[in-house]
């Protein structure tokens, strides 16, 4: 109990800071050369100046700008992020059938890039300064300097066009209509080249935190007594070490939710993905700013709850935390 | 001269200052060896590399020189790192000093307002500036600038935290010497190492960054960039891969370098964490 309210403290604290967010990109969004009625004028193929006054009339873009960010926040507040013009929907709709391949696929990422950081951490703390050591930090090191769109492509000639074992994009097949566990392992096929290529950085971030932290607590009284107690050097590894050196990989998590998100604008247009990170894109080049300005509270949204989630797992693992404060 | 000494003691850091001293020859004899303008057509579009010897690395789509863009490409993405590292480290230290020498609501509303940067996907931030105020080369390289400023403010606002009650600065403050030349004149320059060492994170970050704009067309197209020019070769990628593979290697080894620089000086200058 006293973990989740220490959580949901956190948590509200992070509202003003999503207002912060929202005032600020809105009134910066208030500077860009045309707005919702341009785009749409343009879209119908041109009107006079008459039915443009009227149109922004209708939206409300007629009124002074704080006026405009009050009904903004208002209709916010209501969970309406407003209409998109160039989809001819809602953008909360737009959202949210966009939203999940990018949760799917930072999910994967995460999984992967948390999993082998784990593992290959271990095994470079394990054999600290000897070959198995150099091999992960410099392959680490290389990995960490590898842009991912340019992985991603690369993956692509390797994989897709000459191997021809992956799908090189899209999210599933749309030639044939799959239902059930064959469409799960379609949809599963087509996220290994996007899952590995997003995760890649990420992997070379939690190995280099995770051996720092594997030595450090390697180092710790209770080590020396687990060992002096007789415990095999597998045990002492696994029951003792591992959990404690496992915190700061958790905080990472919280930490990198944005670097994420932002990393899967770009793999998703790599690989076609129709996900969130795409319809950032999209927006951007159709000049479509109320589906940006919902997509910045989207995205700010979800590192907060991927945040609070950190917060909670934090806690489970480390008992100190719901103690103390 | 300690220091300097342990930093060409580990071989990593030695490589690195290498590697970038190399991007760096790049950059400057670009227009020496490549006297024409390295965006003009210059023979058949796409000859593989090694097959001509007019065209070492071969020619992009277009029939433009690869081996040109990559050396006016160092310039360009040296340019853009060090330009908006240089903005990042500056906000980030005036943001920290102040709200770690204040503390108090100046630290409230400065943190608040870094708390708000950190959330926000600084690719989508990123985005939403290029959407706004265009993509010429200036405003690509004010706007990752202002996206990389949090995490140096948190740094140097831990600094002159722990560094804000010694001695020498209440000597300072006894003596009545003004706020602003305390925290610039006394407590900066303590405080300003562990900040530069960060900044070669910022830049290899800045240049991964410009180069993923620049893959998205979203970069100025009036310049050589190595971004771009994987953003052209993905057009003919299943064929003629090298006019994407190329300067992505070019962007790695960048990185890599400007990091292993980063990680020597680092090491230099705390020894102690170095056994880690």
């Amino acid at each position: 109990m006293r973990i989740l309210s220490l959580a949901g403290r956190r948590l509200a604290a992070s509202i003003p800071t999503l207002f912060l967010i929202l005032i600020g990109v809105f009134l910066l969004l208030q500077m860009a050369p045309g707005d919702t009625v341009d785009a749409l004028m343009a879209q119908m193929g041109g009107g006079d100046a008459a039915t443009a006054r009227e149109l922004r009339q209708f939206y409300g873009l007629d009124l002074s700008i704080p006026m405009q960010l009050a009904n903004y926040l208002w209709r916010l507040v209501r969970l309406d992020l407003g209409f998109s013009s160039i989809y001819g929907k809602p953008v909360a709709s737009v959202i949210l059938e966009r939203l999940p391949p990018t949760i799917l696929l930072m999910t994967a990422s995460l999984s992967f890039a948390f999993f082998f950081g784990l593992v290959f951490g271990v095994i470079a703390a394990r054999g600290v300064n000897r070959w198995p050591d150099t091999l992960i930090s410099t392959l680490g090191l290389i990995f960490y300097a590898t842009p991912s769109f340019w992985f991603g492509l690369m993956a692509i000639v390797v994989f897709s066009v000459y191997l021809q074992w992956l799908p090189s994009g899209g999210f599933e097949d749309i030639g044939t209509m799959q239902t059930g566990l064959w469409r799960v392992l379609d949809i599963a096929r087509h996220l290994v080249l996007p899952t590995f290529t997003l995760g890649l950085i990420f992997l070379a971030i939690y190995l280099r935190i995770m051996r720092a932290s594997m030595l450090e607590v390697l180092n710790l009284d209770f080590v020396r007594t687990a060992r002096a107690k007789g415990l095999d050097e597998t045990h002492v590894v696994t029951r003792h070490v591992l959990r404690n050196a496992l915190l700061p990989m958790v905080t990472l998590i919280g930490l990198q939710a944005g670097t994420m998100l932002g990393g899967s604008v770009v793999v998703e247009s790599v690989f076609s993905l129709p996900g969130l990170g795409r319809l950032a894109y999209e927006s951007v080049v159709q000049r479509d700013l109320n589906t940006l300005l919902g997509i910045v509270f989207v995205s700010a949204l979800l590192v907060i709850v991927v945040n609070f989630v950190t917060d909670l797992l934090y806690a489970r693992l480390d008992p100190r935390i719901s103690a103390d404060s | 001269m300690d220091a300097l000494k342990r930093y060409f003691r580990s071989p990593a850091a030695v490589i690195g200052l290498i590697l970038l001293l190399v991007v760096i020859a790049m950059a400057i004899s670009a227009g020496f060896l490549y006297p024409r303008d390295p965006l003009s057509l210059a023979g058949r579009p796409l000859v593989w590399p090694f097959s001509n010897p007019r065209f070492l690395l071969g020619t992009d789509n277009s029939g433009r020189d690869i081996a040109a863009q990559i050396f006016y490409g160092a310039r360009i993405s040296l340019l853009i790192g060090g330009v908006a590292t240089a903005i990042a480290i500056l906000i980030g230290i005036l943001v920290g000093a102040f709200a770690g020498y204040y503390g108090g609501w100046v630290d409230n509303v400065l943190m608040r307002i870094t708390e708000a940067f950190q959330t926000l996907p600084n690719f989508v931030l990123l985005l939403v500036l290029v959407a706004v105020f265009g993509s010429t080369i200036t405003t690509v390289t004010i706007a990752v600038g202002v996206v990389s400023w949090p995490a140096p403010a948190r740094l140097t606002r831990a600094e002159f935290l722990s560094l804000r009650n010694r001695e020498f600065v209440q000597a300072g403050k006894t003596l009545g010497m003004r706020d602003i030349k305390i925290i610039l004149g006394e407590i900066l320059p303590n405080a300003l190492p562990p900040v530069i060492v960060y900044a070669s994170v910022v830049m290899a970050v800045a240049i991964l960054l410009e180069s993923a704009l620049a893959f998205l067309r979203l970069s100025d197209p009036n310049v050589a960039s190595w971004g771009n020019l994987i953003g052209l070769g993905r057009d003919v990628l299943r064929v003629q891969w090298y006019v994407s593979a190329i300067p992505g290697i070019a962007i790695l080894v960048t990185v890599l370098a400007v990091s292993l620089v980063g990680q020597g000086l680092n090491d230099a200058l705390n020894p102690r964490l170095k056994s880690r």
